[in-house]
């Protein structure tokens, strides 16, 4: 009972912090946050919203401008693409949270690591993050993909590797001046072992910076698979993926433009969401930026 | 610049060990199907693919120092001699693009500092936001649809004159222009907070010189930085765009080669502009004493 006591009293206090109130009162936040929102019901809602299954052909029917029947139109197999536009949330909302975690994951062990032990095993890791910022993230991202070979698992990684060197630098930064605090002094003075401090009390500095970086990353994520996808080197035909749908599309211009428009302002304004959550974030953790 | 030199001539060496199957049979293409186990082996040796990695590297960059980058899969010629072919193309392309950005972007972002907390200046960032958000290979085709298709004013793809240069390089350049404002913003309104603008209005100095001259210029570091870096934004945009309009540049080239599996090709691609973007990113470090004559090398 006291456990759940506390816990409350903790949210209440960074509910009522200054970062949460300039949060709050960021336009960003919301109108980020809103569209965010939107595209989180319309992905775990979307065979309810949609008028019938992503991939269900009517050969009789293609092509179709949009219309009160069909709102988006129809492809060339006839199928709806409103509904594949509301499906296409569903891929494109997961392409854009598992690079980030996985870079984040992956990032921040690395910075952490570099930060906290500085010295050589410093040195050789942040080599090792700037030989990876050395290629164009895009042209990285494609090399990566022309090694292990086109398809949305390889894309996905690509997109991950990428992200690396970001949470790295950021954590690295950040846990440079931790280390150095009292309390960290403090907790290693009573006995705690590298592998607690680093966790316990370094890791947690690092929080607000690369949460903005998470969610900044989130939209590049979205952006890029996207990008891969319209190439050919992402998400493979029948899925139903925004870029995907544009690559296709293209192929139909100038009549069928309703199949360039409406996945392309899917992608937009989903990255549009995440920029405004990500710039909101980072105007109300460190007002000075 | 050496270590990260080495490394990236590394990574890109190493995309052959990394990449799944045979690096022979993928050499091969289809003509590998009716080739012997033997006949494969001794072509490994041949190649040097049998000796340990560390050998393998070094000849590999032995090869680079020569102007080596190997034969492409595909066409059978030389990788250098495909890029040489299709280089000037994404350049132009590349050049085109930064021009747009540096326009749009500077004059954005210094407007939106001088009309700090205006309608102009929520417009400017909005604009920026926008800008950032909307993908390349999508506002190409917006563009192509509104001035080539629909009002017929540029031609809607292909290299040849200017008027094919435009809508690319305004596609590319938006996207990149958006990056700029945001950093031209940010690094203009803290110089109009110094003591030196405030002195230069005192003496009655012309607004208009003020932002220029003096804030604009104390300013330029982190723009010329932000510039340099979105280089990479534009190179990578390039082979999005280069895409929609069928430019016939490195980037068009790089994606095909990966669809071909085309390694040799797609390794000589992806050096070759990771290079340029390094010579540009250490020429922007260069170019720091010369815009600040407070910064010093050596």
């Amino acid at each position: 009972m006291a456990d759940v006591g506390r816990a409350r009293g903790a949210w209440v206090r960074a509910w009522r912090s200054p970062a949460a109130r300039r949060f709050r009162r960021h336009p960003g936040s919301w109108v980020g946050g809103g569209i965010v929102l939107l595209l989180v019901l319309v992905a775990a809602f979307a065979p309810h919203l949609a008028d019938r299954p992503p991939n269900q052909q009517n050969l009789r029917a293609r092509l179709q401008p949009p219309s009160v029947e069909q709102p988006f139109g129809t492809d060339e197999f006839g199928r709806s693409v409103y509904s594949r536009v509301l499906h296409g949330a569903r891929l494109s909302l997961l392409t854009g949270l598992v690079p980030v975690a996985l870079a984040l994951a992956l990032g921040s062990a690395i910075g952490l690591v570099a930060g906290y032990f500085r010295g050589r095993l410093d040195a050789m890791l942040m080599r090792a993050m700037d030989v990876l910022l050395a290629f164009p993230s895009l042209l990285l991202a494609l090399a990566v993909v022309g090694t292990l070979g086109p398809g949305i698992g390889n894309a996905v990684i690509a997109i991950a590797i990428v992200n690396v060197p970001q949470y790295a630098r950021i954590v690295r930064s950040v846990v440079l001046g931790a280390r150095e605090e009292e309390y960290v002094q403090a907790a290693r003075a009573l006995g705690a072992g590298d592998t607690r401090v680093m966790w316990f009390h370094v890791a947690p500095n690092a929080l607000g910076p690369v949460v903005v970086q998470a969610t900044l990353g989130i939209g590049f994520a979205i952006l890029a698979i996207a990008g891969l996808s319209f190439l050919g080197l992402g998400v493979q035909p029948p899925v139903s993926d925004w870029g995907e749908m544009l690559a296709r599309g293209r192929r139909f211009l100038p009549g069928a433009t309703w199949l360039m428009v409406f996945p392309g302002l899917a992608v937009s304004l989903t990255v549009l969401g995440f920029n405004l959550l990500g710039d909101a974030l980072r105007d109300a953790l460190d007002p000075r930026a | 610049m050496l270590p990260v030199l080495f490394g990236v001539t590394l990574l890109v060496f190493l995309m052959t060990a990394f990449s799944p199957g045979d690096p022979v049979v993928a050499m091969l293409g289809e003509s590998a199907q009716g080739i012997s186990r033997e006949a494969l082996e001794e072509l490994r040796t041949q190649l040097g693919l049998d000796r340990p990695l560390p050998a393998q590297y070094a000849a590999y960059v032995g090869g680079l120092l020569r102007g080596d980058l190997g034969v492409s899969i595909r066409s059978r010629r030389p990788v250098l001699a495909e890029i040489a072919d299709r280089l000037p193309a994404t350049i132009e392309l590349a050049v085109a693009a930064l021009a747009v950005a540096v326009a749009l972007g500077v004059t954005l972002g210094v407007v939106a500092a001088v009309r700090k907390r205006t309608w102009v200046d929520g417009a400017a960032i909005a604009v920026a936001l926008v800008g950032v958000s909307v993908p390349v290979f999508w506002s190409g085709f917006l563009l192509m649809i509104v001035f080539a298709l629909e009002l017929g004013w540029l031609p809607a793809s292909g290299r040849g004159s200017v008027r094919h240069l435009i809508l690319p390089a305004v596609t590319v350049g938006v996207s990149s222009a958006a990056f700029i404002a945001r950093i031209t913003r940010g690094a203009v309104l803290e110089a109009l907070g110094q003591d030196y603008v405030r002195t230069a209005h005192a003496k009655g100095v012309a607004p208009r010189r003020v932002v220029v001259r003096h804030a604009l210029r104390n300013a330029l570091l982190p723009i010329v930085t932000v510039v340099g870096l979105q280089l990479g934004g534009l190179l990578g945009g390039a082979v999005l765009t280069e895409t929609v309009f069928a430019w016939p540049g490195v980037g068009r080239m790089l994606v095909d080669a990966i669809l071909a599996r085309d390694l040799p090709l797609v390794q000589g691609s992806v050096l070759v502009i990771s290079l340029i973007f390094i010579l540009v990113n250490l020429a922007v470090d260069l170019s720091y004493a010369a815009i600040n004559p407070k910064v010093r090398y050596g």
